[in-house]
This record gives structure tokens, C-alpha cells and sequence, in this order.
């Protein structure tokens, strides 16, 4: 291992400290919740740089995945069954649905010129958004379903009676730190994965392909068992996140933004290092919450002005993580790990 | 050399991480035919590939008409009146006979007397003139390719191992072909494995060796000099006579 | 026989679907069908010969469909007069006003696309794609900056407006009027390719780039020809389909985009012939299903590309040669 750059370093500690003790240091639904996102964006970040930045796999199909999980539990819970089998039931199957469909696409790619793959990914990720739609009795259609959350989650909750620090030991607490451990064990086990003998190999394809071939690695069977990975890793994301929000719909777990999002952080963050997307998450999470008010800040100091407002007007922030995005490939193609690292 | 057309002065060229020319030196002379030789893997087709300037030279000149034409695209380098047939032909098997020549013509297309020479050259190819080239043999596409490097009047003939995989009968067929091109004070540089070709076209000579010109000399000379030809040339030229 | 399969598919797949349905459901059906599949192949020739000139793929294709519905928009609010207008004349000018104005808009877009995004990024398909999709997002956010978020109506001319009976069967004038534009596109395509020097020069350098090159055409600034004008195309696509719609969205390219994938997919990146195979292919399947299994509409333009890869791995006119 390269020796991490002491910034770098610095960063993680502060990102990891920060969301350990995100909810005494930040108290207030509204902190917390952004937390949880936070950790939950890590998750699926990270888990499409396994695709992206360790095998070059430019997939557009993630967020169908991230949805196999969110749906996975919200339809149990919506139907009524709620309790934590419900979700363990919806959790282990939607990230054994993904793992098989994620594999399914990519053995079919494989018989096709690897740059339609691509283009199938979001042909299929299109298609996935369209019966989400129009499932109406399974998904609630376009409106989504809510639905309660099992008893130790729900805001009433008392885990204890006094609370911690001042914080209120309640439902919303707990799920936080579920959402926490959870995250924290599904990167753990990603960064074991890229760092062992089979996460090598995943850059060994990256890097030459025919090499890796000759060498006599069937990388058809690492590709396929990577995607299938990184897509029941995704689907763990979406878990996480349909209790976080006690609703999915399509809209928050399926369009094309949410794919966007999946990008930037990913190439912000830069690209096959886990930690990457890690930083990256946090950073657009972020600007979601505190760019807008800038936003609106520069919004109203430009009114009268033509067009220009327009450009900075709240709703347009992701002008300007696209215009970042697009500055990041260009000039950083390796994100801000890799610039940090190249010191 | 007092009247070369063509220079490689110290030509160095890399193709991702490999060293493949390390400074190749040698001229063509004008209305010449000067035959490049080596064995496999010697470097002869990325000499012709940096010529063209379809790979870059990272050190070293080359000159064409007293010109350095190493760091121009290879459009503008082909504009100065080279044609060059590469070793994989580069015929559009889609495109018919017809357009695989026309392509290599000027903005106002065939000129008569030109077009009726090559055919005259090459009897079948006005026989499959309408007819989509990729249905044509190993040796007639190889014929086409060299009648679109002839097509128009060029200052330079470059070709690659024209005789690669064919048949007896169509090399012999395409030494006369390039007898009439030399008769007609042509400048050509060929890269041949096929020693019988050399000799019978061959005004001067280099030999190349992995990556550097190792003999360069009358052509004359070294078909006499079997010594020199076993030295340079190895073993597989035994095969070939 | 089996190089001759992929252009009996379309006539095929026309004749299957007869026994199921009316004859005049049949043929108002197909006329949507290649009314659509017209229009999708506009928007779709661009991206395949983008594709198959210079090995580039883009994802921001889409951006130039919705440029071009835009501008529709914009030049037809003013011209309400004219298009509503009794007069076939002023009908035809708004129209062709409208259709030009998103010729050029996205042609002009499109050459700046390609010096600011497109041109560092040769040869790295990886990086091709992320800057594309980078350069939609920021395409989409501009356009929605100018022309703001919500839904905008546009109106057909008068004369394109209603339908007419065509052997019992009810046909929208505007559906034909697509096919007609998109037949005379296609020919006037056809022509320039296969009757000109510079589709000599295009076709053969889709098939080997390097040797075009080497007899001295300058391929890098014909393909930034071929850019524009792939990107105009899309526009006059785009502006089509907005008028179709009689409604946009800024959403509209994207939607579309997907489409257009699955029509060069199935017709084989690279390749014209293919590209309009496909449309019409995705035009007649999606109008053929949504008649007869409603419920099947949405997935039948996947099903369709997944079994023409499984039948043909690299589509149906694959481009050989590199």
C-alpha cells in the first residue's frame, strides 16, 4: 500500500468522527438525517467505484439496484407485515435479486461489444423507472408508498429513559446508528474485497485486459461477480435509506438524478479508491444542503439582471457540480484522493 | 547521398511503453528503388508507420523533399505526394473496386490515360471494377491496394510486404507490375521478406536489425555477398529461394 | 440468405402483425410507426456516425433533441399567427422557420460541444463517456435556466393538424407529413453518401479511419463536419417530435436518448442503413404493442433489442474493419 497522503488522512479521520458522533455533535432532525444520507450515499458510491473505478465498468443501471432495496423493504412494511423479519426478509432478498439481475445484464453484455454495455445499462435502468410507474399495486406507482417503521425505529421510541449527553435516546437515534454500523460494516467489507487477492485481480483487468487474459484469469467471471457484488451492495444502500425516509418512490430511488448524484460523488471523489467516493459523498451531500442557500443568496442579489439569476437560481445547483464534474475529468481524473496522492 | 527525396536521421519511436526504433539513419534516392530488409520484429513496418506519421517519432528527423516532416499529421504528410500501401492493405471492403481508386484521385476523379494504365496492369480489377471489394482474393486486394497508391502521379511509392501470403504466380505477377513502375523512374521504398522480389527490383539497400539499420549498401552487392545475406538476413531466407 | 435477414426484418415484422388487427388499424399503425421511426432516425444518424467515424460515443446526444424541441418552441410562440393562419403558405414557412432555427441552433451547439468537450477526449471511451454525461447534465440545467422548468405547449401548423381517411383507415396528416420529411431526409442522406466525394470519404473512413488518412484527407476536420451536422439533425428531430407532442419537457431529450441507444444498438453502431432499420424497427414495435398489448408497450423496445442482440451480438448491420 502507498502511503496515504497526511491531508487525505486527516479528512477521512474528520468525515469518520463526524458521522460517529453525528448526532451529539449536530443535534436536530434535520443534521442527523443529512448525516444518515451521508452514510448511506458512502455505501452506494463506493459500491458503483467497485464497478467504475476497479473494473471500468461504466454502468448506468446502479440506482435499479439501489431500488431493488428500497422497494424490498417498503413493500413488506407497506402491506403491513412490519417488523425487523420484515426487513431482514426484504433485505436479504432485493440484494439476492440484484446480485442475479446485475449478473444477468452483464453475462448479456458480455456477448455484445463492451461498449454497449453502457448503453444497455441505461436502456434497462429506463425500463426499471417505467414499471416502477406503472406497477401501481405492487410500488404505489408514481406516489411512492409510506409505511410505518418497526417499533424500535419510530420517533416515539424510548431506548432509555434519560438522555445521552442531552440527546434524546429515541427511535430516530437508533436509526441513525443502524444506518451508521451498517454503512461503516458494508465498507469495511468493500475495502477488504478491493484489497484482497480478487479485488487485485479486478485491477489487473482494469489496467490490461488481454494481459489479465493471458495470464489465464477468466475475467468474464470476475466482471460478473463484481457487478453482481456491487449491485447487492447498492440494494443494502436502498435498504437504508427506505427506513430512513419511511417512503420510496420512484423519483428518490430510480431517476436519472439519483444516478447523476452516484457519479459526481464518485468522480469528485476519485475514482478506485473507496475512499474517494467516501470524501465525495460527503462533499455532495453537502452541497445539496448548503449550496442552495448560497444559491438563493446570489439569486436574489442578481435579480433584475436577465438570465443570470436563472443560472444561479436554487434549482440549478447541479449546473454547477456538472460544470465541476465535467472540470474533474478534464483536468483531475483522478478526484481529490488522487490529486492528494500525487503530491 | 546527393539527391535523396527521403531522410531518416536518428529516428527514435516508442508505441506505448515498447522502444522500437532506437535512431534509424538511412536515404531513399530519387527515381530509386531502395528495398528495406530485416527480419520479423525488426522494426521495418514501424519505420514506414512513423514515415506516415501514423505513429510519432519521439526523436530524430525525417525529411521528404528537404523538408522535416516528422511532427506533421499524417493527412498533410500524405498531401506531399506519398502514397503508402501498408502491410495490411487498408482496402474498405465495403466501398466497390471503383471507389477504393477513386479515393486516392484528385477533386476532379480518375484521369483516363492513368486509370487505363493501371488496368492495363492489373486486367481483373477492371473485370470487378463495380463490385464490392472485400469479395476480392488476398492478391488481387493486394493489387488494388497497390494500384490506389498509382492511381495519381506521386513523388513516392511506399509499400509493405506487398508479396505477404500470396501465391507464386501472383508475386511474379506483381514483380512485373513493379518493373514497369521502376522502368518508369518511380521512387520506391519496399519492405520485402521475399528475397527474390529484392533482387530483382532492388537499386540500394537497408537492413534493419531490432530497431537500428545495420547495412545499407547496393542492392547488387549484398545478392552477390550470400556470406552477407546469411549474416544479415538469417536462416529464413533460405526458405524463400 | 443470412445477409439478407436483416433488411426483410422490417417488411416481416409488418406482415406478422396483419392477421392480429383490422386493416385500417393495420395501416393508421404503421404510418405511426414510421412517422416515429422517421423521426427517430433523425436524431439517431448523428450518434451512430459520430460513432462509427471516429470511435466517439455520445451521451450528451440527447442534449441537441432537446435544444432543437426547444427552439420550436420558441420560434412558433411568436408565429402564432402564421401557424394558425388559413394559408398552407404561412403554415409551411412557421414550420420550416421553426425546423431551421433548430437546425442551426443545435449545429452551432454541437460545434462548440465538440472543440470544448469532445476533442481531448479521443481514444479514452471511458472518459468519453463521463465528459458526455457531465456536458448533459449541463446542457439540461441551461436549458432548463433558459426556458425554465415546467411543460411548454406548442401547436402543429393548421394544415398538419386533424387527419384524413386513407382506405378506411383514419391517418393524422402530421404522421405523414413525418414520413415524408424523414423519407426525403433519408434519400437526401443516402444520396450525399453514396453520390458524393465527402460520403466517399465518410463511408470509407468508418471503416478505417487510419488508411483515409494516409491518402491525405483530413479526417479530424471532416468529422467535426460530420458532428454538426449530426447535431442539426437531432435538432430538426427534436423540433419534429415537439410538434408531435403538441407538449415538451425538459426531460424530452433524455427520454429520447434511450430510445436512440436501443435504435443504433439494434441497427449496429456505425452504421446508416442500420440506424434507419432500427427506428423504424423501434417505431412499429412500440406503436404495433401498445394496439395490441397495451400493458407489454413499455418493455417491448428492450425485448426487441434484447432479442436482436442475442440473434446478432453487434447488431444488425455490423461495421466491420477496425
Amino acid at each position: 500500500m502507498k502511503r496515504q497522503h497526511p491531508v487525505l488522512t486527516a479528512l477521512l479521520v474528520l468525515l469518520f468522527v463526524a458521522l460517529a458522533a453525528a448526532p451529539f455533535i449536530f443535534p436536530g432532525t434535520k443534521s442527523v438525517a443529512t448525516a444518515s444520507r451521508v452514510c448511506i450515499f458512502i455505501v452506494l458510491a463506493a459500491s458503483y467505484d467497485i464497478l467504475l473505478g476497479y473494473t471500468g465498468i461504466v454502468s448506468f443501471a446502479h440506482t435499479m439496484f439501489f431500488a431493488f432495496g428500497a422497494y424490498g423493504v417498503a413493500i413488506p412494511l407497506a402491506a403491513g407485515w412490519v417488523g425487523w423479519d420484515a426487513v431482514l426478509v426484504g433485505t436479504l432478498g432485493s440484494a439476492a435479486l440484484a446480485a442475479a439481475v446485475s449478473a444477468a445484464i452483464a453475462l448479456l453484455s458480455l456477448r455484445v461489444q463492451r461498449l454497449f454495455f453502457s448503453m444497455i445499462t441505461m436502456a434497462v435502468a429506463s425500463f426499471a423507472q417505467i414499471l416502477a410507474t406503472q406497477l401501481r399495486e405492487i410500488t404505489g406507482g408514481e406516489d411512492g408508498l409510506t409505511f410505518s417503521l418497526p417499533a424500535a425505529l419510530q420517533p416515539g421510541f424510548r431506548l432509555l429513559a434519560e438522555p445521552i449527553f442531552g440527546v434524546r435516546a429515541d427511535g430516530r437515534l437508533v436509526g441513525y446508528y443502524l444506518t451508521f454500523f451498517v454503512a461503516l460494516a458494508m465498507f469495511w467489507l468493500m475495502r477488504r474485497l478491493v484489497a484482497s487477492p480478487f479485488g487485485r485481480v479486478l485491477q489487473a483487468i482494469r489496467e490490461n485486459e488481454f494481459r489479465a487474459e493471458a495470464l489465464g484469469y477468466r475475467t468474464i467471471v470476475y466482471r460478473t461477480t463484481a457487478s453482481a457484488i456491487a449491485a447487492a451492495v447498492a440494494a443494502v444502500a436502498g435498504v437504508l435509506m427506505a427506513l430512513l425516509l419511511r417512503y420510496v418512490g420512484p423519483s428518490s430511488t430510480l431517476s436519472f438524478d439519483v444516478m447523476t448524484d452516484i457519479l459526481l460523488m464518485v468522480v469528485i471523489g476519485g475514482m478506485g479508491s473507496l475512499t474517494g467516493p467516501a470524501l465525495g459523498a460527503a462533499v455532495v451531500v453537502l452541497a445539496h444542503y448548503y449550496l442552495q442557500p448560497l444559491m438563493q443568496a446570489g439569486h436574489d442579489a442578481l435579480a433584475g439582471v436577465p438570465v443570470l439569476p436563472n443560472l444561479v437560481h436554487p434549482d440549478r445547483w447541479l449546473l454547477w457540480l456538472g460544470t465541476l464534474f465535467v472540470l474533474i475529468v478534464y483536468f483531475f481524473p483522478a478526484g481529490i484522493v488522487g490529486s492528494l496522492k500525487r503530491r | 547521398m546527393p539527391n535523396a527525396l527521403l531522410t531518416f536521421e536518428g529516428v527514435h519511436t516508442h508505441i506505448g511503453p515498447y522502444h522500437i526504433l532506437h535512431g534509424v539513419d538511412f536515404a531513399v534516392p530519387e527515381g530509386e528503388v531502395t528495398m528495406l530488409l530485416g527480419r520479423n520484429g525488426a522494426g521495418k513496418t514501424t519505420a514506414l508507420r512513423s514515415l506516415m506519421g501514423l505513429w510519432k517519432p519521439n526523436q530524430g528527423r525525417i525529411t521528404f523533399a528537404g523538408r522535416d516532416i516528422s511532427k506533421l499529421p499524417t493527412p498533410e504528410i500524405a498531401r506531399l505526394g506519398i502514397a503508402y500501401v501498408p502491410e495490411t492493405m487498408g482496402i474498405f471492403a465495403a466501398l466497390t473496386v471503383r471507389e477504393n481508386l477513386l479515393l486516392a484521385t484528385g477533386p476532379a476523379g480518375f484521369q483516363q490515360d492513368r486509370l487505363d494504365t493501371v488496368l492495363a496492369l492489373f486486367p481483373v480489377l477492371g473485370q470487378k471494377f463495380a463490385q464490392a471489394a472485400g469479395g476480392l482474393s488476398g492478391g488481387q486486394k493486394q493489387m488494388l491496394a497497390i494500384s490506389r497508391a498509382i492511381i495519381e502521379e506521386r513523388r513516392l511509392l511506399v509499400v509493405d510486404e506487398p508479396t505477404k501470403g500470396l501465391a507464386p504466380a501472383v508475386i511474379l505477377h506483381l514483380i512485373e507490375a513493379f518493373q514497369k513502375l521502376k522502368a518508369a523512374r518511380t521512387t520506391i521504398l519496399l519492405v520485402e521478406q521475399n528475397f527474390e522480389m529484392a533482387r530483382a527490383l532492388g537499386d540500394t539497400v537497408a537492413v534493419m536489425e531490432d530497431g537500428r539499420i545495420v547495412h545499407r549498401g547496393d542492392m547488387a552487392a549484398l545478392a552477390a555477398d550470400t556470406g552477407l545475406q546469411e549474416r544479415l538476413l538469417g536462416l529464413s531466407l533460405a526458405a524463400h529461394q | 440468405m443470412n445477409r439478407l435477414a436483416p433488411y426483410l426484418l422490417l417488411p416481416a415484422v409488418m406482415l406478422a402483425v396483419m392477421p392480429f388487427m383490422s386493416h385500417s388499424s393495420w395501416l393508421a399503425l404503421t404510418v405511426a410507426g414510421l412517422a416515429m421511426g422517421m423521426m427517430l432516425f433523425l436524431m439517431a444518424s448523428g450518434l451512430t456516425l459520430v460513432f462509427g467515424l471516429m470511435d466517439v460515443l455520445n451521451f450528451a446526444h440527447g442534449g441537441f433533441i432537446t435544444l432543437g424541441a426547444y427552439l420550436a418552441v420558441s420560434v412558433l410562440g411568436p408565429l402564432t399567427g402564421w401557424v394558425s393562419s388559413e394559408s398552407w403558405a404561412l403554415n409551411l414557412l412557421a414550420l420550416l422557420a421553426a425546423v431551421l432555427a433548430a437546425a442551426i441552433a443545435s449545429g452551432v451547439a454541437g460545434l462548440a460541444f465538440e472543440a470544448i468537450l469532445i476533442r481531448r477526449v479521443y481514444g479514452s471511451h471511458l472518459q468519453q463517456i463521463l465528459i458526455t454525461v457531465g456536458g448533459l447534465i449541463v446542457a439540461g440545467e441551461l436549458i432548463v435556466a433558459l426556458w425554465g422548468p415546467q411543460p411548454l405547449p406548442l401547436a402543429k401548423p393548421a394544415i398538419l393538424r386533424g387527419s384524413f381517411l386513407l382506405f378506411g383507415a383514419t391517418i393524422e396528416t402530421y404522421r405523414m407529413a413525418a414520413v415524408a420529411v424523414g423519407l426525403v431526409v433519408y434519400a437526401g442522406m443516402h444520396a450525399l453518401l453514396n453520390r458524393t466525394r465527402i460520403g466517399l470519404v465518410v463511408r470509407a473512413g468508418v471503416e478505417n479511419r487510419e488508411m483515409v488518412e494516409a491518402l491525405g484527407y483530413r479526417v479530424r476536420r471532416l468529422f467535426v463536419g460530420v458532428f454538426v451536422a449530426g447535431s442539426a439533425l437531432a435538432g430538426i428531430g427534436g423540433a419534429m417530435w415537439a410538434e408531435y407532442q403538441e407538449l415538451i419537457t425538459p426531460s424530452i431529450g433524455g427520454e429520447m436518448t434511450i430510445l436512440v441507444f436501443i435504435v443504433v444498438i439494434i441497427g449496429g453502431l456505425g452504421s446508416v442503413s442500420g440506424c434507419f432499420t432500427g427506428a423504424m424497427l423501434v417505431g412499429l414495435a412500440a406503436n404495433y404493442v401498445g394496439f395490441l398489448a397495451p400493458k407489454l408497450a413499455l418493455g417491448s423496445n428492450i425485448a426487441l433489442m434484447v432479442a436482436i442482440l442475442l440473434w446478432r451480438p453487434r447488431g444488425l448491420f455490423p461495421v466491420g474493419g477496425k
